[in-house]
């Protein structure tokens, strides 16, 4: 019997999820400098209000978790067109459509790897941010919270901007303009979930739309991103 | 043929090697016995068509009513000026573009019909290598060979690319490669599928006179096996085996 005999006619779905998400990592490591770039850029737009605005705790305590998640989301929309950009300029994205796996589960991958490259490390800063802009420290953790709830949204999302716009040679704005209306959601309940738990109020029922709100765009954003893609390729 | 497949395999599955070398490469290669682990005919007969269709680039046609058959065993050559179409016509075969109007059938199904399964028979090489510059040719063919549908064992990725030309060089990243060692990688990938239908567009491409060589060999082998292989070459290949070919009327300018 040789490898070919044994092989089952339908093809498993989740070998290739992981395979996916494994290069995409192995490539984030050996590619540091493009790994740190996002959170370079989420620290230093932050930090950069309490110079140009005022220092004052009052101010900063109120309109810190909204900058934070301002920055985040621009951090975020910086790195967004290499979901899938190198893929199309080497002609990875072409293999990937005629695998013979469902796209919307090599787009998932890859929305997945790129959301553990860009988005986790901004996580992973926010609360040294939260202190700078003298949030204490249970808003930190709602912001953080809201962070790890929120950002795989903007992930999913990206992708499908993405998705769109990869053809277009120089696609920087257009995505922006696709993909920023799209985020309003997230914004608006990621920075209320922090500012609720700053002024004593429950957190929950924002931290619960953002999830139902980044869940959502799981079950979406997939599809939709495999045929924008398809399109974007024909 | 054997030099194109790892020897090593051979090596290890039986004790046969010396026979490897002996046998004819094309009619009754179809009947190399699978214990030898060259890669086995394939099951059954293909047969790739295209009926009447045509394509457009911008409101220009680049050709209409174009129809084609490729069987088992057969290779087709698709010809023409630059410009003509024969990218185009490429991956309208595939099913990665649509054609304007017509169909392409596999085995007499529709391809939009059925298209992952049609997927999991072919193998198609664009221009670009789809292959990543951070990650040794052994990592790229694991991948690329994982999101086909069969993940290829490391003695058959090493033996294929030792066999194609790339000994020393499968654990270093793809950017120090040449370009006609990037090339021969894809290759690879394309020889590892185990797809019975090969799209080569200008399979070619950068190689030296060995690559090409290679390329020829591999061809023919594929052919040898009953698979099928349409690609668009401005090189002379596979002249001596049963070969078409198609020419695209569209002009160079």
């Amino acid at each position: 019997m040789t490898e070919r005999d044994r092989e089952p006619t339908v093809h498993p779905l989740w070998p290739g999820f992981w395979s996916l998400l494994r290069r995409d990592l192995r490539i984030s490591l050996r590619e540091r400098s493009d790994l740190a770039q996002p959170v370079l850029f989420f620290v230093i737009v932050v930090s950069l209000f309490p110079l140009a605005v005022s220092p004052d705790r009052q101010l900063l305590q109120n309109s810190g978790p909204g900058i934070i998640w301002m920055a985040a989301l621009l951090a975020t929309l910086l790195a967004l067109d290499s979901i899938f950009r190198p893929d199309y300029e080497d002609g990875s994205l072409e293999q990937f459509a005629l695998s013979p796996r469902p796209l919307s589960l090599l787009v998932l991958a890859k929305a997945v790897a790129h959301w553990l490259a860009c988005a986790m490390p901004l996580i992973v800063v926010s609360p040294l941010l939260a202190m700078l802009m003298q949030l204490p420290g249970s808003a930190a953790g709602v912001l953080a919270l809201s962070l790890v709830l929120g950002t795989p949204a903007l992930s999913l999302i990206g992708a499908v901007g993405v998705g769109l716009t990869v053809g277009i040679r120089r696609n920087g704005v257009l995505l922006s303009l696709l993909v920023l209306p799209l985020y309003v959601p997230a914004l608006i309940f990621g920075a209320g979930a922090a500012h609720a738990a700053m002024i004593g109020q429950n957190p929950a029922p924002h931290l619960l739309l953002l999830a139902a709100f980044s869940l959502f765009a799981l079950a979406v954003c997939p599809l939709a991103a495999a045929a924008a893609i398809r399109i974007s390729l024909n | 043929m054997s030099a194109l497949y790892p020897q090593g395999e051979i090596r290890g599955k039986s004790g046969v090697l010396s026979v490897a070398g002996v046998l004819p490469t094309l009619g009754p290669a179809r009947k190399i016995p699978d214990i030898l682990n060259l890669p086995a005919p394939f099951p059954q007969d293909n047969r790739l068509e295209a009926a009447e269709i045509e394509c457009l680039r911008g409101s220009q046609s680049l050709f209409h009513a174009l129809s084609l058959t490729v069987e088992s065993g057969v290779g087709l050559q698709v010809r023409g000026a630059n410009g003509s179409g024969k990218t185009s016509l490429l991956r309208i075969l595939c099913g990665l573009a649509l054609a304007e109007s017509g169909s392409v059938l596999w085995n007499g199904a529709d391809i939009r019909r059925s298209a992952a399964e049609y997927r999991a028979q072919i193998s198609y090489l664009g221009h670009k290598p789809a292959l990543k510059a951070e990650l040794t040719p052994r990592e790229n063919l694991d991948v690329l060979g994982a999101l086909h549908g069969r993940r290829p064992d490391g003695n058959r990725i090493v033996g294929t690319l030792a066999a194609i030309g790339i000994q020393r060089r499968h654990e270093r990243p793809i950017r120090t490669l040449s370009a006609g060692q990037q090339q021969r990688t894809a290759l690879a990938r394309v020889m590892l599928s185990g797809a019975p239908l090969w799209i080569l567009d200008e399979p070619a491409t950068a190689l030296d006179d060995a690559g090409i060589d290679i390329l020829d060999r591999a061809l023919r082998d594929h052919l040898g096996r009953g698979g099928l292989v349409v690609f668009a070459s401005h090189q002379p290949l596979l002249e001596t085996a049963e070969l078409r070919q198609v020419r695209l009327p569209g002009a160079h300018d």
